[in-house]
């Protein structure tokens, strides 16, 4: 394995809660390097043959394991485009950490641009966490444009927790998932944007099998100068449940726009959305200050409760 | 000691100026339960808003143990001792009931202290210290997490507005036992309640009679309670249920 300096170790804290090499299966990517690799009796990881990425196949029925993919990247002006794909085996139940972690002091913009798709087998589950993080003081930006595409079969279901607090100046994330019956999709994106930053998450889910349900739920924080569009379409093509939520505070002049978008064909489907978009409100603020915090105190508590 | 000293709060607009509060002069002393009462839109919460500093006075001081807080911040008055429980309790996305106990005593408290505050308003602390104070809970949890943050305070003085708003009969039973237990347990400090129910009435040390923003009457509770049965600043939730003990 190769050595990691501090600055990558720092990066593989805050995108996977790496302190060591993980147990189980994994692939630390460095600056466009394999900074280590393993595989396990029953999760594969191989090294794409046509374009950068990889390969990761899980054996049906495999249990309780987890796979780590993180990502640092610490060259000024390096930019990558990476195809990972997911084989997730009939009946599995397994854990994946991805996340990207940029450090740029350089002049130049380094981006990561990961395309993930997952193909979910049957009654399998899926736990998926992503986590992005920027840090460095270089005037280079620091982007980041995920894909993420998912297949479900009958009875499967993911869960996806998407967190990008810190540090990433520009994002485009784009998630699309087409659901059989039965299955299920559960996201949880958790966002904050400072500074000039901007940030856009579009979901595309099709709700295709009877019985199939989505519930997309972003919460984010808008602070300075920094801009958020957050676009959800659920489509229901059969008897399914589907449900999105735009939960939203804006700060100092920071700005959000919430698309909600619907489709139902089928007389059966049952979609719902909400969004909310308002500054912290001033009895919260009130509130904790009675409890003993200051004003600046209070509102750092309320955005961490709010991003928890 | 609470002392205010020529209170007056005005709120004025385009075309008018209203007094909210006039000229109030009045000594909460240690250890001692007071309530004060009187009718709708008399300044009451005006006045609790004032004490715990969220509003500012027009004119007049308020001195805290010897000390003019008139211009303290909300802050450096909760740092000091002043508690102060909303009549419409705040909700929040995302932060826990033990979160907002943890910030309310001020100290990494254990959940197992935590919990005590939470079973003595009556809530079975296990189920409700991971929840969020958030519109899953009902009127009344939220109210009694409310007065639990505030015994987490450990304050000197714990001012209540109107504690009983937005509750059912049987929490309010419950919630007239805490502020007696409280009461009992009084050192150095004291308790201030703004309310019109008679059943908190009956546990006053002293009343104070608030009508149109003036100080109409205060004395000890045998004094002034007489005068208020029947009226509206000594309301009895339920005759009924008062007169069958149901809510025992």
């Amino acid at each position: 394995m190769i050595q990691l300096d501090e600055i990558q170790k720092r990066l593989l804290r805050e995108v996977a809660d790496l302190h060591k090499v993980p147990e189980g299966a994994y692939n630390i990517r460095s600056n466009s390097q394999s900074a280590g690799r393993q595989s396990t009796a029953n999760i594969e990881i191989t090294s794409k043959t046509d374009v950068s990425g990889l390969d990761i196949r899980i054996k049906p029925g495999t249990k309780n394991e987890s796979v780590h993919i993180p990502v640092v990247m610490t060259q000024s002006g390096l930019k990558e485009l990476v195809y990972n794909d997911f084989y997730i085996g009939e009946g599995a139940d397994v854990v994946i950490v991805a996340g990207c972690g940029i450090d740029n002091c350089g002049p130049q913009d380094s981006e990561h641009d990961g395309i993930h798709r997952f193909y979910v087998g049957k009654n399998a589950h899926v736990r998926y966490v992503e986590k992005h993080y920027g840090s460095g003081s270089g005037r280079g930006k620091r982007i980041l444009n995920p894909g993420t595409e998912v297949y479900q079969e009958e009875g499967s279901s993911v869960e996806m927790e998407m967190v990008q607090i810190k540090g990433v100046d520009d994002t485009e994330r784009m998630t699309t998932a087409e659901l059989a019956a039965g299955a299920r999709l559960v996201v949880r994106e958790r966002l904050m944007t400072h500074g000039e930053q901007r940030a856009v998450s579009t979901y595309v889910v099709t709700l295709n099998g009877e019985g199939a349900s989505a519930d997309v739920v972003s919460r984010s924080v808008a602070r300075d100068l920094s801009f958020q569009k957050f676009d959800a379409k659920i489509i229901g093509n059969a008897a399914c449940h589907g449900h999105t939520e735009c939960d939203s505070i804006i700060m100092d002049q920071g700005r959000i726009l919430a698309v909600p978008g619907l489709e139902a064909n089928n007389v059966d489907a049952a979609l719902v959305h909400e969004a909310a978009i308002g500054k912290i409100a001033g009895d919260q603020i009130i509130k904790l200050m009675t409890l003993g915090l200051t004003e600046a105190e209070a509102e750092e508590q309320i955005i961490n409760g709010f991003l928890r | 000691m609470l002392e205010l000293r020529n209170l007056s709060f005005n709120v004025s607009d385009e075309s008018d100026n209203k007094e909210i509060i006039r000229d109030v002069s009045l000594v909460i002393p240690d250890r001692r339960l007071i309530v004060i009462t009187g009718p709708n839109g008399g300044g009451k919460s005006t006045l609790a808003r004032l004490i715990a500093g969220i509003e500012k006075p027009t004119s007049g001081a308020i001195i805290y143990q010897g000390e003019d807080i008139t211009e303290m911040s909300v802050t450096d008055r909760a740092r000091r001792g002043i508690a102060f429980a909303f009549q419409q309790p705040v909700r929040f996305k995302g932060i826990r009931v033990l979160d907002l106990i943890r910030i309310a005593s001020g100290k990494t408290l254990s959940v197992a202290d935590a919990c005590e505050y939470l079973s003595s308003v009556g809530l079975c602390a296990r189920d409700y210290i991971d929840r969020e104070v958030n519109s899953s809970l009902s009127g009344g949890e939220l109210k009694r997490i409310e007065i639990a943050t505030v015994l987490a305070r450990n304050a000197r003085l714990a001012v209540f507005d109107e504690p009983e708003a937005g509750i059912d009969l049987w929490s309010f039973q419950n919630l007239v036992e805490v502020f007696q237990h409280m009461q009992r347990r009084i050192e150095n400090g004291s308790i201030l309640i703004i309310s019109h129910q008679e059943r908190i009435l009956n546990i006053a040390d002293e009343i104070v009679v608030l009508r149109s923003g003036r100080v109409a009457a205060h004395g000890p509770r045998e004094e002034i309670l007489p005068t208020l049965i029947g009226t509206a600043s000594a309301v009895n939730p339920c005759r009924k249920l008062e007169e069958g003990g149901a809510a025992q």
